[in-house]
């Protein structure tokens, strides 16, 4: 096991310095630099030349890059924004927030719902409660999630105005108390988590369904139905819980997925999130912010791989010896 | 228990709804097709085409405007015409305006002979939606389907390499297709296409070059279980060559799974296509797309919702078309995933 865990977490981190590498390299070398936006009258040659060099952005790439790896690997320095003249770190660490919350949101109620829909239209295939089921997934499954959330602002924000169409607070809401102010939040937070979760839980019940389906064909669920069970423990017990399997698999690969998803969502929300922060940062070459996230949903990825073993070992107790 | 003899005149459709849904995906992503190619017979108005911005600008659905064609070969629109004794009494935003019966080339006994009609509205430079969707359908389309196929190309030459190649070849190959799902690409996507900026083939080969793993995987799969068959080993001991096993017994065999994959990676091809230009990153402006025009929509929703719906709604149509066909397609041919 611990063999295994050291050989893993090796080619987490090859994969992560593999990542970072072409990505610095590939941000280097695109057309635009970030004193491009400085192009005016204001800016001589000889203040932008001195600009690059304040920056770094003078010397050969390979020293460039030897440089902020160094910066990174050793002392954990991501740098200061071009744009913003801030620490890197900090405002990441600012944007994560936001993303957490929209993102756990919207887990929730993707599989949450997306759970009960599959299960239901499982029990039942071939009826008209599973048809419904499978069309519906697919009608929802088909929609594009930025379209989607701004018919949800068209709807809920401006013909029948009930919530907030933008950002994560009203205007004023650090001055208001504890409970106004949550409820102030939850308000805002509740258009865009609704949008990502139902999208994604139309996909997690096609999936669900799926798996369980097959599941509830095979011979031990025979068998347990056989020894007298009930149906509901047959289903939940000897069927979910086998048909978790590949949807633990999906669940930790689709981790990263859930910063570009979260992405389009925060930008048709105007969230205050990582999305958003990289969506600006790419437009604006803003190099180390641009790294920096970059770095992050690569971690995202590594993590959801390596949580997607050892959730399998944990509910899959046959996975656990080999 | 059912009749045996029902059987005979009454096919299994009916016991398979889904079916009917695969008909009506055939039928729908014809008609989008269809639209796509014949955009130019069926747009009213050329998709760039700003007359008259100041009037036509921002117009909600169902808008009709008189046309007034002028001497000096422009046209003018106008909410009202009246025919007066003079010429032409015009209203625009409004405001009255007289013509001389000399100014305007297109006058009548009533008015004026031509009319622009926006069915589905028009934009805030003027352009009319119906005819800008028309002409997005084949940006989405193309992008799309041009995609696809590179990813599937891709896809089923490096899974049938892997396959074939022997142990190095094929642990080489799928290391690396486990390698690049294991990368963030979506991710990576926006990224690499906020950096460049690739405008017509290369969104394609962007698209279609970061998801071809799927298919890759798939076609190693069926290749891999269909040469343990007794065929290919009749066709083995008989001399042809690999290669010509793998065209000829291979590919022809294994293309009915990645037929159905295919299919359901165009409809998230399209989406995705979609999401860049919505992101402005895609296919830009002026060339009509439906993300670009969505993307443009979202700035006037509060004003003039329109502008982000039709497209929208156009792409959810096409997309839920093809996923529809995808879908049935996958019921029908294979046995395993049918409804009972």
């Amino acid at each position: 096991m611990s063999r295994f865990l050291l050989r893993r977490s090796a080619a987490a981190l090859l994969l992560l310095l593999l990542v970072l590498t072409v990505t610095f390299f590939l941000v280097h070398l695109a057309p635009g630099d970030p004193l491009g936006q400085a192009e005016d009258a204001h800016v001589t040659a000889a203040q932008k030349a001195h600009l690059k060099e304040i920056y770094g952005l003078d010397r050969p790439l390979p020293v460039q890059y030897l440089a902020w790896l160094q910066a990174v690997v050793l002392h954990g320095d991501w740098g200061i924004s071009f744009v913003d003249q801030r620490s890197v770190a900090t405002m990441i660490a600012e944007a994560l927030g936001p993303t957490l919350l929209l993102a756990l949101a919207a887990l929730a109620v993707q599989y949450g719902l997306g759970l009960l829909l599959g299960v239901a239209a499982a029990r039942r295939p071939g009826t008209t409660a599973d048809h419904l089921i499978r069309l519906v997934s697919l009608l929802v499954y088909s929609q594009p999630l930025f379209w989607l959330g701004l018919m949800a602002i068209l709807l809920f924000s401006l013909t029948f105005p009930i919530l907030p169409a933008s950002h994560m607070r009203s205007v004023g809401a650090a001055d208001l108390q504890t409970l106004p102010r949550l409820a102030d939040l939850g308000r805002h937070l509740l258009l865009p988590a609704l949008v990502l979760g139902l999208h994604g839980a139309a996909g997690t019940a096609r999936f669900v369904r799926g798996s369980l389906l097959e599941i509830l064909n095979k011979e031990y669920v025979t068998t347990a139905r056989a020894k007298g069970l009930s149906e509901r423990r047959v289903v939940w017990v000897h069927g979910v819980r086998n048909a978790l399997l590949p949807l633990i698999q999906v669940f930790a690969l689709s981790l990263s997925g859930l910063l570009s998803g979260a992405l389009v969502t925060e930008v048709v929300f105007s969230w205050p999130g990582l999305g958003r922060l990289t969506f600006d940062a790419v437009l604006d070459r803003d190099y180390p912010v641009v790294l920096a996230t970059t770095a992050l949903s690569a971690v995202l990825v590594v993590a959801g791989n390596l949580l997607a073993d050892l959730l399998q070992g944990w509910a899959d107790p046959r996975l656990r010896d080999a | 228990m059912p009749d045996p003899r029902e059987r005979f005149w009454r096919p299994r459709r009916s016991r398979r709804p889904w079916g009917g849904l695969l008909t009506a995906g055939v039928i729908l992503v014809g008609a989008v097709g269809l639209a796509a190619l014949a955009a130019p017979l069926l747009a009213p108005q050329d998709p760039n085409e700003q007359v008259d911005p100041a009037v036509a600008h921002d117009r909600p659905p169902g808008t009709v405007l008189a046309a007034v064609h002028l001497a000096d070969g422009s046209w003018r629109l106008a909410e009202r015409v009246v025919r007066t004794p003079a010429g032409l009494a015009i209203e625009r935003l409004g405001r009255r305006e007289t013509l001389a019966a000399g100014e305007v080339r297109n006058l009548t006994a009533t008015g004026v002979a031509d009319r622009r009609r926006f069915l589905l509205g028009s934009d805030r430079f003027g352009r009319d939606v119906l005819s800008r969707v028309l002409y997005g359908a084949r940006v989405s389309l193309a992008v799309g389907c041009l995609a696809v196929l590179l990813a599937a190309t891709l896809g089923v030459a490096v899974g049938s390499a892997a396959a074939l190649g022997g142990p190095f070849v094929d642990a080489l190959l799928m290391r690396t297709v486990d390698a690049l799902l294991a990368f963030p690409w979506l991710f990576l996507l926006i990224l690499l296409t906020a950096l460049f900026r690739p405008t017509g083939w290369l969104v394609i080969l962007f698209i279609g070059g970061t998801t071809w793993m799927g298919v890759s995987r798939l076609a190693r799969a069926e290749i891999l279980s269909l040469r343990q068959r007794e065929f290919i080993l009749a066709a083995r001991s008989i001399g042809q060559r690999p290669l010509a096993i793998l065209w000829h017994h291979l590919l022809p065999n294994a293309i009915t799974p990645i037929l159905v994959q295919s299919t359901l990676l165009l409809g998230n091809l399209i989406l995705f296509e979609a999401a860049l230009s919505f992101l402005g990153l895609g296919i830009g402006p002026p060339t009509p797309s439906w993300g670009n025009m969505i993307s443009e929509g979202a700035d006037v929703i509060a004003t003039s919702w329109w502008v982000a719906t039709f497209p929208g709604a156009a792409l959810a149509v096409t997309v839920i078309a093809v996923n529809l066909l995808g879908e049935g397609l996958r019921d029908r041919l294979d046995p395993r995933t049918r409804t009972p």
